[in-house]
């Protein structure tokens, strides 16, 4: 009796890691996901902040589980993550995107994975040529050999332009079934996803991670600067995706929500940061990060002002809660537009 | 089989998922969750990761401001987790 191969993949939610899990499923693998929690995911967090009228608030990694068949585990990896965003050895990409680095430590925290539970090879949704920094011919190895993974590291959906793994090696997975994909077109993809009769998947490529994004990427040097360290909690990072961020001094910045969603979620941090709330008007929930004098929370009242209902009234009333729950209610005129130089929006 | 409490208020997923997840591998198949959370995104989350994962959805409340779900730990575990 031949024994049942198992193998983890990573599962983004994207259409690749599901395609490479789908196509080594087909081969008679036991297939089981990984989801990786770093914090900068897009994934999962704007979803659920954000209000969305009649949008559906899906995990992707999980709803491609479901699709699968396959059970996911989802691994908090936020603490250990740091390093890897504050000292990446390989450098960022255009952004503050380590992703050559990161795709090292997922296949790396994948093969422990895979070592504890005693599972037989790694399953990335890897293609030569897709991604400039970690999705490279010369790149490729490196992240075999950084994350300890070596040929027990099958990108299914590139492995026939690649050297053999030990799957292949061994017979667990015949190579001429699987695709062959290279460079950055996504049509073979989409293809591939079609003739499987998978109609619905998530946007592929590229949106799957904050660092990524110059403006979220901007916001984090901003806080990097402003604290005079490189060093971050999860608070931090959660609240870099959250609303508009204006720092009118260096000293402070005032964080206000641009919805429902966002603002709710504002409200989560009352205990931890000032808050302001208009009350003479319908507007928005911000916090104050920073050690704010009396002259500073004026100001950011007006910012607040600003974006609330009571734009063009001539006093807005506001109120002011501190971390210890005592109030107090402030009166501003609303900032005008042009007093709001370009340099404060971070 | 006992019943059991787990508060993931203020966390937004996938960590009510993660919470959950942790929490149920040292359940004994038969024993209750009841998950309380506030992100409206759990409400899909945690059902499909109990679902794929061999577990059973016993009720869903959903209120305004947070919500419950009531899990029941299976035998869907892998030989691992046991």
């Amino acid at each position: 009796m031949t024994t049942k191969r198992k193998a983890v993949a990573l599962i983004s939610g994207g259409l690749d890691s599901m395609l490479a899990a789908k196509v080594v499923l087909d081969q008679g693998v036991h297939v089981e996901g990984l989801n990786f929690f770093t914090g900068f995911c897009v994934e999962g967090h704007t979803h659920a902040i954000r209000k969305k009228k009649g949008g559906a608030r899906r995990n992707n990694a999980l709803w491609v589980a479901e699709r699968l068949g396959i059970k996911l585990h989802i691994i908090d990896v936020v603490q250990d993550y740091k390093n890897v965003v504050l000292n990446p050895s390989h450098g960022y990409g255009a952004n503050m995107n380590p992703c050559l680095d990161c795709k090292g430590f997922m296949v790396g925290r994948a093969y422990q994975w895979m070592l504890d539970n005693e599972f037989d090879f790694i399953i990335t949704g890897e293609v030569i040529g897709q991604r400039p920094m970690s999705q490279r011919r010369d790149t490729m190895p490196v992240i075999a050999r950084e994350s300890g993974a070596f040929d027990r590291l099958l990108r299914p959906l590139c492995a026939r332009a690649l050297h053999p793994t030990l799957p292949q090696r061994e017979g667990w997975i015949d190579v001429a079934k699987l695709p062959s994909f290279g460079g950055r077109s996504r049509k073979p993809q989409i293809a591939l996803a079609e003739s499987l009769g998978f109609d619905d998947y998530a946007q592929p490529a590229g949106g799957c991670c904050f660092l990524t994004n110059s403006a979220y990427s901007s916001k984090l040097q901003d806080l990097w600067s402003a604290r005079g360290e490189r060093d971050y909690e999860l608070d931090d990072i959660m609240l870099l995706k959250v609303g508009r961020h204006l720092r009118p001094r260096p000293h402070f910045k005032v964080i206000i929500g641009r919805e429902e969603g966002e603002n709710r979620f504002l409200r989560g941090y009352r205990h931890e940061f000032v808050s302001l709330s208009p009350t003479s008007h319908r507007g928005p929930t911000a916090l104050v990060d920073g050690g704010a004098s009396p002259d500073d929370m004026e100001l950011a009242a007006q910012l607040v002002a600003r974006y609330s209902q009571g734009r063009d009234a001539e006093r807005v009333a506001l109120e002011m809660t501190t971390p210890d729950g005592e109030t107090r209610e402030l009166h501003v005129s609303p900032i005008a537009p042009d007093d709001v130089p370009v340099e404060w929006h971070v | 089989m006992s019943n059991h409490e787990l508060d993931v208020r203020r966390l937004l997923c996938p960590m009510p998922v993660i919470r959950t997840q942790d929490r149920v591998k040292h359940l004994a198949d038969g024993d209750r969750l009841d998950v309380t959370f506030t992100d409206p995104g759990a409400l899909h989350d945690i059902p499909t990761w109990a679902r794929i994962n061999g577990h059973r959805i016993v009720s869903i409340a959903e209120g305004d401001e947070e919500s419950t779900v009531v899990i029941e730990v299976g035998t869907g575990k892998a030989s691992y987790e046991r």
